[in-house]
């Protein structure tokens, strides 16, 4: 088999046995994105160069010798608004077009002392905001499985890097379902941890009270191998938390769900959830009962405001947070500026694209004197509501299976001129980020046209384990995730 | 809700974004819509509910005072899109408009 399809814990096994050299993995891979990343467009910028340089340094160092970390010569894929040093790292946005970053996110740390190969940056919508990939200043990318179809957002460059054979895995981020929601449209594996359970440092900041970096991979085995590495405090992330960190791969040892409870909300299978998306997630709630998990019913009453919620405390802060680029410090700055305030405006006014100033705009209102109260005050009250239907919901199951997206991939185009349209998309995955639990997204089907469908599989806060091991276990049942997409 | 086009002047000055006529006519149409559809939060009874503006439990995290490695002041400045002896250049602050 072409070393470019293996998982990342398939290829480990040959390199750390020495049947494969990691210059051979880079070229292999470097051959694979030369074939089919015209079609795709996964990247923003690649890094073959460097990532053949490293991988030579690492064959010298190893030759004779072969003692080898779970990344060690692994080629990844990193969404290009995570900050690598004197690696261009430009969030998909004009203002940020030649952004160098002078240090190493605390994730791109972990993964380089590990030895980790960088093939390049992902594409993205602009800032991570967007559920699609269309709205990136360098254009979208498109779904491995049908070209004409987004690979879903934000993190549709990582996940189509992924499901391409770009990459042997990627990391994403996920605010309001940017991991889960693009495995999902591209049928591979998006695990959005804990808020907290991995460090912040450095990625550039969206909505930092739900933002969370993560892993996106061929399968459930290579997230845990991820998270091993990427999880832990981090003393320059004061939102990260000073927990102990276990091995995630353990879990595997246990391939079935007995005594674990399953939770099925009802408000997640109501009106305009896809026929084809309801029949395949039935399905694997059926496969998780064969598998031993007791199934019941429970309720999460707060799932209709979810959206409001999310868009006002999101945009709120990201208006907050984005008011650093004002062309002084670094990024673009205007050449028309007669004045600071005048270089502020048009700096900005040329820098963002049409979505990251909408949820300024909007953000903005929400805090504005006379609104603050009625939307950002109100919001941040619902979103407690929300975390208490969660822990009610908790106190009866230990798992949460859902969908991740009302619909497989849509059209290229499809939800562009609508915004809230293409909000309502996310209805599924945002509750998780604003009460601070874990979900895994995993292939659980394909529609009738092809496309891929996710099972979304949630779980209590710092519980990964028991996701982890779920989806395990369902993947080895069904091996939805050893379908290829045909790319000519 | 409708945002007027004064409302949508007003916002985009405070968040320090020029925007064209066409843009104050499109961001109408969009902020108008998504907040009638936020409407819906007004619905919900929080009274006596508590807001939640981290899940985190942890407040404050302290560290020691002392003198730690930092970015050289060469490195931090190579973003710059101007700089001048070791400082960020920016126009003209102090002047009457």
């Amino acid at each position: 088999m072409a070393l470019y399809k293996l998982t990342l814990h398939e290829l480990q096994e040959k390199f750390t046995n020495g049947e494969v050299t990691a210059r051979e993995i880079v070229q292999a891979y470097s051959l694979r994105i030369s074939q089919v990343e015209p079609k795709v467009k996964a990247y923003i910028t690649f890094t073959k160069e460097s990532a053949l340089a490293q991988a030579d340094a690492l064959d010298q160092k190893l030759k004779g010798w072969r003692r080898t970390m779970p990344l060690m010569g692994m080629p990844l894929a990193v969404k290009d608004n995570i900050c690598t040093e004197d690696v261009l790292t430009t969030c998909a946005s004009r203002i940020l077009g030649n952004f160098v970053p002078p240090y190493d996110a605390t994730v791109i740390a972990r993964l380089r002392g590990q030895g980790y190969l960088l093939l390049g940056k992902t594409n993205l919508d602009e800032f991570a905001m967007g559920s699609s990939t269309e709205n990136s200043a360098f254009g979208p990318s498109r779904n491995p499985w049908n070209l004409g179809s987004i690979p879903g957002g934000s993190s549709g460059g990582s996940a189509a890097a992924v499901a391409a054979d770009e990459c042997v895995a990627a990391l994403g981020s996920d605010t309001g379902g940017s991991i889960r929601q693009p495995a999902a449209c591209c049928g591979v594996v998006g695990l959005k941890p804990t808020y907290g359970r991995v460090s912040r440092f450095g990625l550039v900041a969206f909505a930092s009270s739900l933002d969370q970096i993560g892993p996106i991979t061929k399968d459930v085995t290579d997230a845990a191998v991820l998270l091993n590495v990427i999880a832990g405090h981090d003393p320059l992330d004061s939102t990260s938390a000073n927990l102990p960190v276990p091995d995630y791969t353990k879990v595997f040892r246990r391939k079935d769900l007995k005594k674990v409870r399953v939770g099925v909300p009802q408000e997640y299978f109501a009106e305009g959830l896809d026929p084809e998306v309801d029949q395949a997630v039935r399905g694997a709630i059926e496969e998780l009962k064969r598998l031993g998990g007791d199934i019941k019913d429970v309720k999460l009453p707060t799932t209709d405001a979810a959206i409001a919620t999310y868009y006002v405390v999101a945009t709120a802060e990201a208006s907050s947070n984005l008011a650093r680029y004002d062309g002084v410090k670094y990024g673009l700055r205007s050449k028309q500026t007669k004045d600071l305030l005048e270089m502020y405006m048009t700096t900005r006014q040329e820098g963002f694209g049409p979505e990251v100033k909408r949820r300024i705009m909007l953000g903005t209102y929400a805090l504005s004197a006379g609104y603050y109260d009625a939307y950002y005050g109100k919001a941040q009250a619902v979103r407690t509501l929300i975390r208490r239907d969660f822990e009610a919901a908790f106190q009866e199951v230990d798992l949460i299976v859902t969908p991740v997206m009302p619909t497989p991939a849509f059209k290229l185009g499809e939800k562009v001129a609508d915004p809230l349209q293409m909000y309502l998309s996310d209805i599924y995955t945002i509750s998780v980020n604003l009460a601070g639990i874990p979900a895994i997204s995993l292939p659980c089907g394909f529609s009738k046209a092809g496309l891929p469908i996710g099972l979304q599989i949630i779980g209590r806060a710092f519980e990964e384990e028991t996701v982890l091991r779920a989806a395990h276990a369902y993947e080895q049942a069904t091996m939805w995730h050893t379908k290829k997409p045909h790319m000519r | 809700m409708r945002i007027s086009k004064e409302e949508v002047e007003r916002v985009a000055k405070l968040a320090r974004l020029e925007i064209t006529e066409a843009e104050k006519e499109v961001f109408g149409t969009h902020l108008s819509s998504i907040l009638t559809y936020m409407d819906k939060l007004k619905t919900l009874n929080t009274d006596g509910v508590e807001p939640t503006a981290t899940v985190l439990e942890q407040t404050n995290v302290l560290r020691e005072d002392k003198v730690c490695p930092s970015l050289p002041a060469e490195k931090a400045l190579a973003n710059a899109p101007e700089c001048e002896n070791g400082f960020f250049r920016v126009p003209k602050i102090l002047e009457e408009r």
